[in-house]
């Protein structure tokens, strides 16, 4: 007979429902339906059940087909890659658990590799401006219990983080909101008329490319000084109507995303939001916080950061210290520059997101990828290792996005065989250990 | 001062990181010694004699030697990095942290450079006969303390975020750069001979900018006071004088608000 499994984790984005429900077979081993998630979340769980998933580690031939061999195999060939290569991009990690990228890392301390997530090609720049002048930060439980003035900039959780206006942003009745959305003033600021914007109470455009001016403006604005007529497309009195209307909140909390990250002077974009916020604590309670999108993502950081002081792209090649410079250990500029000599891709799908040339750069090397799906990368690389859905299949530690830690559990029991990253990357370590007792590949 | 020569006799695979190319490492120093000082392509340890064929001797301290390079050095790390005294020659492009945290003597490379190059720097003098990438003079990342000191100057362009959280020294560029110019800065001199993008003094707590050319669009955080004429890098002419950044917090001296400027040449 069928069973519901409650309060499971959802292994999408960085907002790390905790709510769904999911139907499993009595076996235990097929998901017949999903409950209270997104509909991508809903598609997380959906897949693990799909016909043709690949079950076994791949091997491409030369003639660009793929031949079935074992995870010993395939364990021995990425082992023998990472203790050759002089350099080693070790790229992805936010959908694995934290458990499993610190197995990872360990490989990546023994053979001099670069651990990068994909924060480098979304909310890196936000790591680097918390770097440079902090962050005042809260829980999204605190945003949903105290904030009535919320501000979304260059960011659109209508479409990237589907349930976060409803649990946490807009729509929830808190301790002290208890009027849920009618308690709330809502702004959006951003180029488009995004659907988040209509929402909103206030839809605020600003001019593409002008987030750093009009945040410049808002700063200077709450401090009583005088403007320009008008900064980014925005009149200078609807700035200082806003400005006031930040002043007396009772908690604000500004959401941004890759409308501030990737856009013109992307970190300093942030730092300049940040510094907002620290001016409108002279006032009221406010709050900031990344959208981050790629589930575990901000557990990569977490434990990178604490385990090197880097929170992404950090450069072990030298062994005795840990380095971390973006434009230099960034994956990106790693393949543009052909700075590395071999790309090993775990839990993220690089193929779909990066820039063709760095991809191009990507095939010309010895590559593995570890994912449980086919995707853009892994038709590009030597190896596919297929591994457990982590958050489905198997359990683990999870960030959300306000770097609260949760445990994962498992729903279903993996394929037959199939390994989960924890146990096959223990498997590569102890192979490494092995090789380079031997003194190399 | 006695003068080693450096010529690249094998280009590196990967990139090499060649912090061990300036004149305090090599001080003391004979060409078979020098050859032996260890140079970095990944995990991999070689030796500046893997790539460079070495000629001359070093003097007995840094202040008395001079190093010439010469080849191509695009693949070239650190050349000149954390140099204190003495002299160096490249006569090649160089590839990103050159003369990065230099605290004195000349360094001149004849050539662009690329991105982080006299970052964090102290002193000495840093001259670029070419171009220059991002983040020249500018602090290392999560540091808050970007150039402090000495002469950096570049013939050409530069990048974007040239001399953030600079906060001495004097960095001057002759041509146009991009946009975040003295970013965060907190002292020190910049200036700009041709034109700047945009951005140029977002969050400035202390320090000057001059600016010959235009900038695109000035931040709204910064107000004009009034017109001075000044001699700036041998040329007299007339400025007008934004304070700012109004956004920022500034220090007060003798209770009075201690704004950072920008002078604009009319």
């Amino acid at each position: 007979m069928p069973k519901e499994v409650t309060d499971v984790i959802c292994p999408f984005c960085g907002t790390l429902c905790d709510d769904l429900i999911i139907t499993v077979s009595d076996d235990n081993k097929t998901i017949l339906g999903v409950k209270n998630a997104c509909a991508i979340g809903a598609e997380k769980f959906n897949h693990q059940r799909l016909p043709g998933r690949v079950k076994r580690p791949r091997m491409r031939q030369a003639d660009g087909t793929y031949k079935e061999i074992t995870y010993d195999e395939a364990i021995d060939w990425t082992a023998k890659m990472l203790v050759k290569s002089r350099k080693t991009l070790m790229y992805g990690w936010a959908s694995t658990s934290c458990q499993a990228m610190s197995i990872g890392h360990e490989i990546a301390e023994k053979v001099g590799g670069i651990v990068d997530n994909c924060a480098t090609v979304c909310h890196g720049s936000s790591l680097i401006a918390i770097e440079d002048v902090g962050v005042p930060s809260c829980t999204l439980g605190e945003i949903k219990n105290r904030a009535d003035c919320v501000i979304f900039w260059g960011c659109n959780p209508a479409h990237a983080h589907p349930r976060h206006m409803s649990r946490y942003s807009i729509f929830p009745r808190g301790f002290f909101t208890v009027k849920g959305h009618k308690g709330r003033k809502i702004y959006a600021v951003d180029c488009r008329y995004t659907d988040t914007a209509k929402c909103a109470d206030e839809f605020i455009q600003v001019q593409q490319g002008f987030d750093y001016e009009l945040l410049n403006a808002f700063r200077t604005a709450v401090r009583g000084d005088a403007l320009p007529d008008t900064v980014g497309g925005v009149p200078k009195e609807k700035i200082y109507e806003i400005a006031e209307a930040f002043k007396t909140a009772r908690f604000g909390i500004i959401f941004f995303g890759m409308g501030l990250t990737h856009t013109m002077g992307r970190n300093h974009n942030i730092d300049i939001a940040i510094n907002l916020t620290r001016d409108m604590n002279e006032y009221t309670k406010f709050a900031i916080m990344a959208m981050r999108g790629h589930w575990n993502v901000t557990g990569s950081g977490q434990v990178l950061g604490w385990q090197y002081g880097f929170p992404y792209a950090v450069d072990l090649s030298r062994r005795d210290q840990a380095r971390h410079q973006t434009g230099e250990t960034t994956s990106v500029d790693l393949l543009n520059r052909s700075e590395v000599e071999a790309c090993f891709y775990i839990a993220t799908d690089p193929g779909a997101h990066f820039p063709v040339d760095a991809m191009i750069s990507s095939s010309r090397k010895p590559t593995v990828t570890i994912d449980p799906h086919i995707n853009c990368t892994t038709e590009i690389s030597d190896i596919h290792i297929p591994v457990a859905m982590v958050g489905v299949e198997t359990g683990g530690c999870a960030y959300r996005m306000d770097n609260v830690p949760i445990e994962t559990r498992k729903v279903v029991e993996p394929p037959e065989g199939m390994l989960t990253d924890e146990e096959l990357l223990t498997k590569i370590n102890k192979r490494v250990d092995e090789l380079m007792a031997k003194g190399g590949a | 001062m006695n003068t080693v020569t450096l010529t690249v006799k094998k280009q590196p695979e990967l990139y090499l990181e060649c912090e061990n190319a300036n004149p305090d490492a090599f001080a003391g120093k004979k060409a078979a010694d020098i050859a032996k000082l260890g140079a970095y392509q990944g995990k991999e340890i070689s030796t500046l004699g893997d790539f460079f064929t070495i000629t001359g001797e070093a003097g007995a301290t840094a202040a008395d030697t001079k190093i010439i390079v010469n080849g191509d050095c695009t693949k070239m790390k650190y050349l000149g990095a954390k140099m204190t005294a003495g002299e160096m020659i490249v006569n090649s492009a160089c590839d990103m942290y050159t003369g990065s945290w230099m605290k004195g003597g000349k360094l001149t490379v004849n050539g662009d450079v690329h991105s982080f190059c006299g970052l964090a720097m102290a002193g000495g003098e840093f001259t670029i006969n070419g171009n220059a990438g991002n983040y020249l003079g500018a602090a290392y990342r999560g540091d808050w303390r970007g150039m402090s000191g000495g002469v950096l100057r570049v013939k050409g362009n530069a990048g974007s975020d040239v001399a953030s959280f600079m906060i001495g020294g004097t960095l001057i560029v002759e041509g146009d750069v991009d946009i975040h110019l003295g970013t965060h800065m907190e002292g020190g001199t910049i200036i700009l001979k041709g034109n700047a993008n945009r951005r140029v003094g977002g969050q400035l707590v202390k320090g000057e900018i001059y600016v010959f050319g235009k900038i695109n669009v000035m931040m709204p955080g910064y107000k004009p006071v009034g017109e001075k004429e000044m001699e700036v890098d041998g040329t007299k002419a007339m400025f007008t004088d934004f304070i700012g950044d109004l956004g920022e917090r500034h220090p007060k001296r003798k209770g009075e608000v201690v704004w950072g400027h920008i002078y604009m040449k009319n």
